[in-house]
């Protein structure tokens, strides 16, 4: 019997890797390429023995626009979720500790202007932007992506709130905590995971979204998914660098979706999974 | 007990009005500007080109054979990215619920295109998978003894649905293993003594208790492919000629390029209804498990 165990087990285990080869493949080859010199990385066949060289990622961490995209990634990012942190966690905290009996159809029309979809709007965002010059500007994409990502974040912040346990924040009041006591000195520490957490998603959402940031910017606050669309060389072969700049800028939201993956089943489904 | 359930009385009104309202106008304000500018004549090229257009841009919008074009391929592209995405999501987290060696590290591998963003996977697969001359895929055929195929080219849907499952593959597969991880173990242990082969198992165990996951994954995914760009822009810009054209590229190629406002909002308007379609069994769903605690 524990024969035939071990052997079903390596079964799912040769099935399984053959799975996930198949899917991280992409990324890989990419990675990969990064690391080649132009010609190897247009060989046919492909070149699976090659000199590897650091040389792409020196020539993309020269060009300015790369720069510039980085820091604009990095900019819009980090400003939306923070904009938008400072919006959902009033609102979650009102809705998790004080609920009425509206509470519950405020959420769920919060999470209903997430179904909008971006592109039946495009048009008067658009126009709304270039009248007040807003176009290809980061202040633009930070309020268009902490407004997308707004119910998101309120929903998953009144969840993790809720499972604050209500015991402990009731003892502080007893010892006779104040309401100011109580906020930062219980409630903080406890829900600071939860925030944390949330606003390592949101950063995610931010940094790959690709339908605002290809259409409200052109060239000055051009985020990295914009970046990448518009790469070319003045050189003319240029997959090598691309890839280069490409693995620069997945790599760090990589590390950040791995380590999130239950909060983005949580936020994304809107608890409806368990 | 008065003394212990004492409850601080808190106006919360100041606390959630803000997010309230900032939603309301990201919500309110486009939505009427969207249905207003699709009753008008307004086209940025031409400012002599106004005034009330009753429903005008609606009839030519829906006697243009480019829409119905973009309606086919949005729906091909919707219905074919689910198919792929929950049948093959399904297997792979009964897959990945099993255990085996180096199930952690697979499973981080399995789920990382979900991360990449959108420009990146679309150049990738682009330029070194699919790229008739110099992609891996042609040279996989050619070494086989084939003709290399131009997918992007001669088979340019097929490449989108394959990009876009690409990506929302993992996501699927997330959602259904979470939901296949909570399923009652003593359930399972007790149809497995009652002698339920793998296949039953699956068909009246297994199945059942993802029923709820796999429409909020449908459903999601909808509203998320509905409004498919990136990937599109990046690799075929709609064509050839309007072969992977869905709404979402039709509205912006009125809107951006063509500075139609008029049609695009009318097109903004018909997406927008099919998406709250959609929406609407999705917040339904929500609501019923937000009753469940």
């Amino acid at each position: 019997m524990i024969k035939r165990s071990f052997y079903k087990k390596l079964i799912l285990t040769l099935v399984a890797w053959i799975a996930a080869t198949v899917m991280f493949f992409p990324v890989f080859w990419m990675m990969v390429a990064s690391f080649k010199t132009e010609i190897d990385a247009v060989a046919t066949p492909p070149m699976i023995v090659f000199n590897p060289t650091l040389e792409n990622y020196a020539t993309v961490q020269q060009r300015a626009n790369y720069i510039n995209a980085a820091i604009n990634s990095v900019a819009i990012s980090v400003g939306a979720t923070l904009l938008a942190l400072a919006l959902a966690i009033p609102a979650a905290y009102a809705m998790a500790f004080f609920p009425t009996r509206r509470t519950r159809s405020t959420l769920l029309w919060m999470l209903s202007t997430k179904m909008l979809p971006p592109v039946g709007v495009l048009v008067p965002i658009y126009l709304l932007f270039r009248d007040i010059d807003l176009i290809d500007t980061k202040t633009g994409l930070i309020i268009i992506y902490a407004l997308m990502n707004l119910p998101i974040m309120v929903w998953l912040l009144y969840t993790f709130f809720k499972e604050v346990p209500k015991d402990i924040l009731e003892a502080g009041r007893i010892d006779g905590a104040s309401r100011r006591q109580e906020l930062f000195y219980l409630l903080a520490p406890l829900s600071l995971p939860g925030i944390a957490s949330t606003a390592l998603l949101s950063i995610i959402l931010c940094w790959n979204e690709a339908f605002w940031s290809l259409n409200l910017t052109t060239s000055d606050a051009a985020p990295l998914t914009a970046f990448i669309s518009s790469f070319s060389a003045p050189e003319g072969l240029f997959w090598a660098k691309l890839s280069a700049a490409s693995t620069l800028a997945i790599a760090p939201i990589l590390l950040f979706g791995w380590m999130s993956q239950r909060q983005l089943v949580r936020g994304l489904t809107f608890g409806a999974v368990k | 007990m008065t003394a212990l359930t004492k409850t601080r009385r808190v106006n919360t009104l100041p606390l959630i009005t803000p997010s309230v309202l900032v939603l309301l106008l990201w919500m309110v304000v486009p939505l009427a500007m969207t249905l207003w500018f699709s009753f008008q004549r307004y086209n940025l090229l031409n400012p002599q080109i106004k005034g009330f257009a009753g429903l005008e841009n609606y009839k030519s919008l829906l006697a243009d054979s480019a829409l119905w074009t973009a309606m086919l391929n949005t729906l091909v592209l919707v219905a074919s990215v689910l198919g792929v995405t929950v049948v093959l999501g399904t297997m792979l987290a009964v897959l990945f619920n099993q255990e085996f060696f180096g199930r952690g590290v697979a499973r981080l591998l399995i789920i990382a295109p979900f991360f990449v963003m959108p420009t990146v996977s679309a150049l990738v697969w682009k330029n070194m998978l699919l790229h008739p001359v110099n992609g891996l895929v042609a040279f996989l055929t050619r070494s086989l003894g084939f003709e290399a195929v131009d997918w992007l080219g001669n088979w340019p849907m097929t490449s989108i649905v394959m990009i876009v499952s690409w990506q929302w593959l993992p996501f699927a597969l997330l959602i259904l293993l979470t939901a296949i991880q909570s399923l009652d173990h003593e359930q399972m242990e007790a149809a497995r003594m009652d002698g339920a082969g793998p296949i039953a198992m699956f068909r009246f165990i297994i199945l059942p208790h993802l029923k709820r996951a796999i429409s909020v994954v449908v459903m999601i995914e909808t509203i998320f492919f509905l409004s498919v760009f990136a990937e599109i822009l990046v690799t075929t810009s709609g064509g050839p000629g309007l072969a992977t054209t869905n709404l979402a590229f039709l509205i912006y190629i009125r809107a951006l390029l063509q500075y139609d406002v008029g049609a695009a909002s009318a097109g903004g308007v018909i997406a927008i209804v099919l998406a709250n379609i959609v929406a609407f069994f999705l917040v339904r769903t929500i609501a019923r498990s937000l009753e469940e605690g």
